[in-house]
């Protein structure tokens, strides 16, 4: 029986190779950017699954603080690569 | 908080800040900050140098849970030549950043680039070096996007999601190394990381990350139209630092933390794509038809030495030769800052004077631009690797390492390296020498040339002249390569 | 430290300060950069004086500066430095005379003069470098320093000629580096000693020795233009003539035969060279380039190419002495070294008189030209006679001692006729021009004359340089036996070595 942890960790894993072979064949920028998140999605699925130490124990703070920075560095990313390709459009469009 | 550790990382912080509120000053402020914090690297350096490696706990947490700033001989020696490429770069972007504009958004993200390097080198944990990597990356993108042409705006998107893709496979491998061991400070990792297929695997992902983000052969791609469309200070900041931090961290896992786990095949594999990178990137390099995106395909080629130092380090004995093969492989490291600094920042002001930086037409450059044209040959005489600059003496020694751990086969790849960058140097040099008519004063620019020089004197007269000192230094405080 | 020991870095400085201040001048500043350059030149013979005393009364001299494990910079004098410094450094002087007035009204002076200075700088570093590490650096600066004289005139032909000079020294500079990189592994720091280095380690694999050799002699070979390692030196033609005087005499093609003679003595050591198998294939290598670089020069009709190839046989004599063993061939070898310096200036400069005066370029051109510039011709005249091996000129005294050294040893009896059928080939080349020049009657008109301005038969500072350096010829031809004379040096010299 598969227990709970190792679930969200294979899932984790799972949805990390799902993004990077799209991160890899989308020629499309936006895909792309989307990809890249699916990715990241994958990466912190796997530190949550970390975290857990049972039903008993409360979860590991550590792998939390880190997904959080994580998070936020992704998101910060991602709207600046929107900015750009915003930008890109607006010159393409003149 | 009288740690100069802290204070390289706070000051540029501060002052990106303060440039963000007060625009009309900003290059005061990025000037002042700038050698202020040049002056604590160098403190620091003081310190290793007397009282060796450096640890810094902020806040007083302990190591484990609370962030560890740690400095030893790699780490500071590539903090101090980063503070100088970079306080030079700043005179230079001073005069070189005519539009407002432009300037007003070029100095919070520039100061925000040195705080993300400086924290980078400092790092302990890995976690911090996926924080200081995604820092230096947002801030990079957003300084080659400065350029607000297509092409620049194009490789700095390439640039962040290639850039994206490469810390997000590094934080897979840091989730694993924390799956396996509860800890993430590298000198507690150090000591209790064992040979298993869990940290070979954590390993591999974090250095195909980093990988990526250090532009080995043959993930470099992206590399050379970044580098090659950005602003001039930016390019000089992308090429030598930048890559650069990225290789430090490789360094740091495969020789310092993860020793046990590295193996002769593996070691021998990110050499072979070293020396690719060295053949392919040279190659590339004489085949460019524009001064900026030779010297991007240039930092590919100089890239590739440094890897070419992993299997020969890792294939020594502990001792004298293998600290004389590390020594050496920083020496390279610092001399390629120096010298692919200067040649971004000159070809800045050919570019600038002549409106183009097209190879086939400087004809004439040495008459109009002497002084520039000096740099560029003093500068690719230390890409080449020839006397008197630090890059001749580290790669004698890469040659005689070569020879001691009976790994000949590296000899014929420094030696066409090298003939190649000759080949791409002189090329320039030779057009650069046809007839032109303006003719120039010596000293014209004098607010870009004197930084650009200053920079290529250290890669050639200091490092080449002075490196005995660095032997010393890195020999008697490196934690790394045992003894 | 005291003077002595500091004398090399200020031979080294008096060049190198001037010709860095040189740079920064403005091209109009004629007068200035004049003065800084005869100041250098002078400062520096005064310097080598110096030197000569202490040499020749045995005092140490020598510094060091470390630039990591096992590898120093060692400036150091020996009595083959000191040769080699001396040649250089006044002939320097002379060339610079000769350039100032060569080079008037052209445009980029300073960035000439300054590379010119620097290229003086590296000669005389690697004359006085007292280890393998230190020549190698010297060797590399050499090149650099040279290529903007060579593409000086900045036309597509000059490009392509530095392009191809370029290419093969440093090509042949990354062979050095090797064998010098792999000789350190396998001997730690390969310091200069009278006698040879290496003869005196035990346990060396003789064959790593041999194939180090081998990249070793290639390396300086290029540079030394042995054959197949010449091309690159009829190509260098198209330099000024002042630079193909200072590349033919001393700089370049003189350092890779002065590294050769390094290498044998005072690295292998030439006993154990012997021992090693080693010079048959350095003599026979020397051998054959003196036959060839006299048969090309018998066809060439352009005479700095015959000059050229003239150059490519007589540089190659230094290495023949070098590989008989015994002290009468190494005399003949290392007094080549100045001899051929001194007379192949005497006819670049000449060379570069007919070009700049009248236009004349080729042989074919030269009928009469004795009557005209009778000065510079027989300075000419006298160096080719040198060339050829006439007595009393100075090129006499080297075959003369070449031959006894080859008799001395017996096994190198197959050196006499090399001599002899090079010294014939040498009259075939050089005689049917000087009876073309004084016997022949003049054409018309010549091709570019420019109009006699002063008494002379052109302007002093170019007409005295050759005029010198011939006087020179004769003078040590003809005191050969005076007190500090070279061939007094090179005996000093070959006692030292064995």
């Amino acid at each position: 029986m598969i227990s709970e942890q190792l679930l969200f960790a294979l899932c984790g894993i799972g949805i990390f190779s799902i993004g990077l072979r799209a991160t890899l064949i989308h020629q499309q920028l936006l895909s792309r950017l989307l990809a890249l998140n699916v990715c990241g999605a994958g990466v912190f699925l796997i530190f949550i699954a970390i975290a857990y130490r049972g039903e008993t124990q409360i979860a590991d703070p550590v792998p939390h603080a880190l997904v959080l920075t994580g998070i936020v560095v992704a998101v910060s990313a991602m709207a600046m690569a929107l900015a750009l390709r915003h930008k890109l459009k607006d010159l393409n469009d003149e | 908080m009288n740690n100069p550790m802290v204070w390289v990382i706070m000051l540029p912080l501060l002052a990106s800040l303060i440039t963000l509120a007060w625009p009309r000053r900003a290059h005061w402020i990025g000037l002042l900050f700038s050698v202020i914090t040049l002056a604590f690297s160098m403190v620091l350096v003081y310190q290793v140098f007397n009282g060796g490696p450096q640890t810094h706990e902020l806040g007083n947490w302990n190591a484990g849970l609370g962030i560890a700033l740690r400095a030893d001989a790699l780490s500071a020696s590539l903090l101090v030549m980063a503070m100088l490429v970079f306080t030079a770069t700043t005179f230079y972007a001073d005069a070189y950043f005519s539009d407002v504009n432009k300037r007003m958004r070029f100095w919070p993200l520039w100061l925000m680039l040195s705080t993300a390097i400086n924290a980078l080198l400092l790092s302990g944990d890995l976690f911090n070096l996926y924080v200081t990597l995604e820092l230096l990356g947002l801030s990079a993108v957003a300084l080659t996007a400065l350029s607000d042409n297509r092409a620049a705006l194009q490789a700095s998107i390439r640039y962040l999601s290639i850039g994206l893709l490469g810390s997000l496979v590094f934080l897979a491998g840091v989730a694993l190394i924390y799956t396996g061991y509860g800890i993430l400070d590298l000198e507690l990792l150090a000591q209790r990381i064992q040979a298993e297929p869990l940290a070979q695997v954590a390993l591999t992902l974090m250095s195909a990350g980093l990988i990526i983000k250090s532009a080995l052969f043959p993930m470099h791609f992206w590399l050379p139209a970044a580098h090659a469309s950005a602003p001039a200070p930016v390019s000089a900041a992308l090429s030598a630092l930048v890559v650069k931090v990225s290789l430090y961290i490789i360094l740091r896992l495969w020789i310092d933390v993860f020793d046990v786990v590295i193996t002769p095949a593996s070691a021998l594999l990110i050499g072979i794509l070293g020396a690719a990178a060295v053949i392919w990137g040279s190659w590339q390099a004489l085949r460019a038809e524009r001064l900026k995106l030779l010297a991007a395909y240039s930092t590919v080629a100089q890239l590739g030495y440094l890897f070419i130092f992993i299997p020969l380090i890792t294939g020594l004995p502990e001792g004298q030769l293998r600290e004389t093969a590390f020594t050496a492989l920083v020496l390279l490291a610092l001399t390629h800052g120096f010298a692919k600094s200067a040649l971004f920042l000159s070809a800045g002001v050919v570019q600038h004077r002549a409106g183009h930086d097209r190879i086939a037409d400087l004809a004439g450059t040495s008459r109009a631009l002497p002084l520039t044209t000096f740099i560029i040959a003093l500068s690719g005489v230390a890409l080449i690797g020839l006397p008197p600059s630090g890059s001749f003496i580290a790669k004698w020694q890469l040659l005689a390492a070569s020879i001691h751990s009976a790994q000949w086969w590296w000899i014929p790849v420094v030696a066409t390296g090298s003939i190649l960058a000759a080949a791409y140097t002189f090329r320039v040099l030779g057009h650069a020498f046809g007839p032109g008519d303006s003719a120039g004063k010596v000293l014209n620019w004098g607010r870009e040339e004197i930084p650009a020089l200053t920079l290529a004197l250290f890669a050639t007269v200091v490092l080449g002249l002075g490196s005995a000192g660095l032997w010393d230094f890195i020999s008697n405080n490196s934690q790394f390569i045992g003894g | 430290m005291n003077l002595f020991n500091s004398l090399p870095l200020l031979i080294l400085l008096s060049s190198l300060l001037p010709g860095l201040a040189i740079f920064l001048l403005k091209e109009e500043s004629h007068g200035l950069r004049t003065l800084l350059n005869l100041l250098g030149a002078v400062t520096k013979l005064l310097f080598v004086a110096i030197m000569i005393w202490g040499v020749f009364h045995e005092r140490d001299i020598e510094m060091r500066w470390a630039l990591g494990p096992g590898l120093e910079l060692v400036l150091q004098a020996d009595a083959l430095s000191v040769l080699f410094v001396t040649l250089s450094t006044i002939l320097w002087l002379v060339t610079t005379i000769y350039a100032i007035g060569y080079l008037e009204n052209t445009p980029h002076r300073s960035r000439f003069f300054g590379f010119f200075s620097l290229c003086v700088t590296a000669t005389v570093g690697l004359a006085l470098s007292g280890n393998l590490f230190t020549f190698v650096i010297f060797y590399e600066l050499l090149t650099l320093a040279t290529y903007p004289l060579v593409a000086h005139k900045g036309s597509p032909m000059a490009v392509r000629g530095a392009r191809i000079y370029l290419a093969y020294t440093l090509g042949g500079g990354i062979l050095l580096l090797i064998g010098a990189v792999w000789l350190h592994t396998i001997a730690g720091p390969i310091e200069f000693t009278q006698g040879g280095l290496l003869s005196q380690l035990p346990h060396l694999d003789p064959n790593a020795l041999r194939w180090i050799f081998l990249l070793l002699i290639i390396g300086l070979g290029v540079k030394a233009a042995l054959f197949p390692l010449h091309g690159w030196l009829p190509q260098a033609m198209v330099a000024p003539a002042p630079v193909s005087a200072l590349l033919h005499a001393v700089a370049v093609v003189k350092a890779g035969a002065f590294g050769i003679v390094r290498v044998v003595y005072d690295v292998y050591g030439v006993e154990f060279s012997a021992s090693l198998n080693l010079l048959p294939f350095l003599g026979a290598m020397a051998a054959f380039t003196i036959i060839y670089g006299s048969v090309k020069a018998l066809s060439q009709d352009h005479l700095k190419r015959r000059l050229a190839y003239s150059t490519i046989s007589q540089v190659s004599y230094i290495a023949l002495g070098t590989a008989i063993v015994g002290p009468l061939a190494t005399i003949g070898g290392v007094v080549h070294l100045v001899h051929q310096g001194v007379m192949k200036i005497t006819l670049f400069f000449a060379a570069g008189n007919y070009a700049e005066n009248l236009g004349v370029h080729r042989v074919s051109e030269m009928d009469g030209i004795g009557k005209r510039m009778p000065a510079t011709t027989l300075a000419f005249s006298i160096a080719v006679l040198g060339m050829i091996g006439i007595p009393p000129v100075a090129g006499f005294i080297s075959k003369w001692y070449l031959g006894l050294g080859a008799l001395q040893t017996g096994d190198g009896i197959w050196v006499i006729p090399v001599l002899l059928i090079s010294s014939l080939l040498n009259a075939a080349y050089f005689l049917p021009i000087l009876y073309r020049a004084w016997f022949k009657r003049a054409v018309t008109a010549w091709p570019e004359e420019k109009p006699k301005t002063g008494r002379w038969e052109m302007p002093g500072a170019l007409m005295w340089p050759p005029v010198i350096t011939a006087s020179l010829a004769l003078i040590i031809g003809l005191f050969a036996a005076a007190p500090y004379s070279p061939l007094e040096w090179a005996s000093l010299i070959a006692e030292r070595e064995y």
